[in-house]
């Protein structure tokens, strides 16, 4: 039966990407989602992540700095750090000011990373990108359909992991008050809450998730490269947790699923369709159709999919209703 | 030296009237435009169009004196200025008008950001990615500063043209703020909306002259852009850090601050080629972002955070 192989390869191929882009999806709820915190340059975040991994763990690359050949866990925990140290130093700029300063500096620190990744050839190896980064458990199976399972199932088992920490902390005293402080600011700073630390921590732990899923996505590709995170990659992001709703983990993971499957319809369609030579041209149409939705979404059902639920009291259990977004 | 500092007051020409559009709409309606450089592109584009529509019906364009562009550009200009203010307002009524009733300010950043995506895409669909140019002719720079004094300076009849125009758009605005009722009305609305609204300012003619305004100053950087450089998609996209970046270091809200900030902006990436190379020029904005918001995050200009 080659053709159900055929779409088990295609299946996993694509649930692992729709894994690596829910556990990115879970970072920024915890940002905009529960905090209210506006990250433009998600895709800076990501690249961010994606580099150092290759860095730490990938074959000495000649003519180059890196390629230390760590092991693969060592990279991504690296991988998280660095994007934490990134959002750390942005937040501090940028997170005592009203929202619209983060929204401009997250995107400064996009574009000055993409240009980084183009330029430092050193470092980042140009357009070129970086290649070989090690796949794990490569050496142990060498089946391509059963290491992309087994990714598959590492992948998942990670973002499993991710989504009940972050359910843990969102339900945390810590988590109502990111929510507090979104809600009415004055109010949570009246009650003694320092509003800048709080989404100074919300803000860099959402970006150590988008560390984490650069490095996965490195490290399944296998090569990665400047024009892997464009502008466009934060949109398709940002677009799943609003499709998905926002203030909800399982709204994010399900936006990251919708999204992902209607963004590689899409593009199939368009690549049946459209002759070959007009391809570049077809493939903006399926952005402008992505911006359409989200606009749409926008318009029509601001709370996404599945919406933020309320969490009243747990006292006043079966009267806990969803909220309405104002 | 002398001919990065005129090189960089071209460049500010181009991001001080495009941050003129992004401080009054941050002012006025409250939030930061991501789609604002798209503006930019339009206008470029429009304009190219609007050049080729002229040279099907009059012949090809006859360069004017010494510039490498005709009066059919200045006319095509006028044309684009005119259409781009036309796409502001259709995106404002479609989009942020709707959000505007029951929308919170970030949710007009997000939707401006996907706005901007789309006109982006949508430019690239209709004209190609490959880059145009106004006129293919080549100008004689003249050298205005001998060599042997800092450098020297030379520069092409363009760049003292769009530096000329800018300075007059400038003045024009500043009369149009300070002298009309409209301009007034603008001015109280982005000091204190309810007050305004109490006082009977009609709020929406004043965001459809913020918009008219911002669209038709944008539309002109547009077009500058592509004469001192080229047309490419990606134009707007390259020089919206730099707007913001200009709009916050004048001050939210000061147009004088934003041509200010615009030509600082401009000046240091032009200065700041020689020493971390044309490919980094980009990031200058970057730095000079960052710097002001730990600095003097309320601008030079500007009294509100």
């Amino acid at each position: 039966m080659p053709d159900l192989l055929g779409l088990l390869s295609y299946g996993t191929f694509f649930l692992v990407f729709a894994t690596i882009y829910g556990l990115v999806v879970l970072g920024l709820n915890l940002q905009w989602g529960f905090t209210g915190l506006f990250n433009v340059g998600v895709a800076g975040f990501v690249a961010i992540g994606a580099y150092t991994s290759a860095f730490l763990t990938a074959p000495d690359y000649p003519d180059q700095i890196g390629g230390l050949g760590l092991p693969i866990p060592l990279g991504w925990l690296g991988a998280m750090a660095t994007s934490g140290l990134a959002a750390f130093i942005v937040g501090v700029a940028a997170l005592r000011l009203r929202h619209d300063y983060l929204a401009i500096t997250t995107f400064g620190i996009a574009v000055t990373l993409q240009l980084v990744a183009l330029n430092a050839q050193g470092l980042t190896g140009g357009p070129f990108g970086l290649q070989f980064i090690p796949k794990p458990f490569a050496d142990v199976i060498a089946d391509n359909l059963a290491w992309n399972l087994a990714y598959l199932a590492m992948a998942a088992t990670l973002l499993g992991l991710s989504y009940v920490a972050l359910e843990r902390l969102v339900r945390s005293p810590w988590g109502r008050v990111l929510r507090a402080i979104r809600e009415d600011e004055t109010a949570a700073e009246s009650l003694g809450k320092r509003a800048f630390r709080f989404r100074l921590q919300a803000f860099v732990i959402g970006c150590m998730f988008m560390g984490l899923g650069g490095a996965l996505y490195a490290h399944f590709v296998g090569y990665i490269a400047p024009e892997d995170f464009l502008p466009i990659l934060t949109f398709q992001l940002w677009t799943m947790l609003i499709v998905g709703g926002s203030g909800n983990n399982r709204g994010a993971i399900l936006g990251a699923v919708v999204v992902w499957a209607l963004w590689t319809l899409s593009g199939n369609v368009l690549r049946e369709l459209v002759p070959a030579e007009h391809q570049a041209r077809a493939a903006t149409l399926q952005v402008v159709l992505i911006g359409l939705l989200l606009m749409l979404i926008l318009l029509v059902r601001p709370r996404g999919l599945l919406g933020e639920e309320a969490i009243i009291s747990r006292h006043t259990k079966n009267s806990a209703g969803e909220v309405q977004e104002e | 030296m002398l001919q990065l500092i005129a090189d960089g007051f071209v460049i500010g020409s181009v991001i001080a009237l495009g941050a003129i559009g992004v401080t009054l709409v941050y002012s006025i309606l409250r939030f930061a435009n991501f789609a604002h450089g798209e503006l930019l592109t339009w206008g470029a584009y429009l304009a190219w169009t609007a050049l080729l529509g002229f040279a099907a019906v009059w012949g090809p364009m006859e360069p004017l004196g010494p510039f490498s562009f005709g009066w059919t550009l200045l006319a095509s200009l006028g044309v684009a200025a005119i259409a781009t203010a036309a796409l502001a307002l259709l995106v404002d009524l479609l989009l942020f008008r709707q959000l505007r009733r029951h929308g919170s300010a970030i949710t007009l950043i997000m939707a401006s950001f996907g706005a901007a995506l789309v006109l982006r895409n949508l430019l690239q669909f209709i004209f190609g990615a490959v880059p145009e140019y106004y006129s293919r002719e080549i100008q004689v720079a003249i050298r205005l500063v001998p060599r042997d004094v800092l450098g020297g300076l030379r520069v092409t009849p363009d760049q003292l043209f769009v530096l000329g125009l800018t300075a007059v758009s400038v003045v024009g605005l500043h009369l149009f703020l300070t002298r009309t009722t409209l301009g007034k009305a603008m001015r109280a609305t982005s000091i204190n909306p309810q007050l305004a609204r109490v006082t009977g300012i009609d709020v929406d003619r004043v965001i459809r002259a913020t918009w008219i305004i911002g669209a038709v100053l944008a539309a002109v950087a547009g077009v500058f852009s592509g004469l001192t450089v080229q047309l490419r998609p990606q134009l707007g996209l390259d020089l919206l850090l730099p707007l913001f970046a200009a709009a916050i270091l004048g001050g939210i809200g000061s147009v004088y601050g934003a041509v200010a900030g615009g030509l600082i902006v401009g000046l240091a990436e032009s200065l700041s080629v020689p020493i971390v190379g044309a490919e980094y020029r980009a990031a200058t904005a970057f730095i000079v972002l960052i710097a002001i918001l730990l600095i003097r995050p309320t601008g030079l200009f500007g009294e509100r955070t």
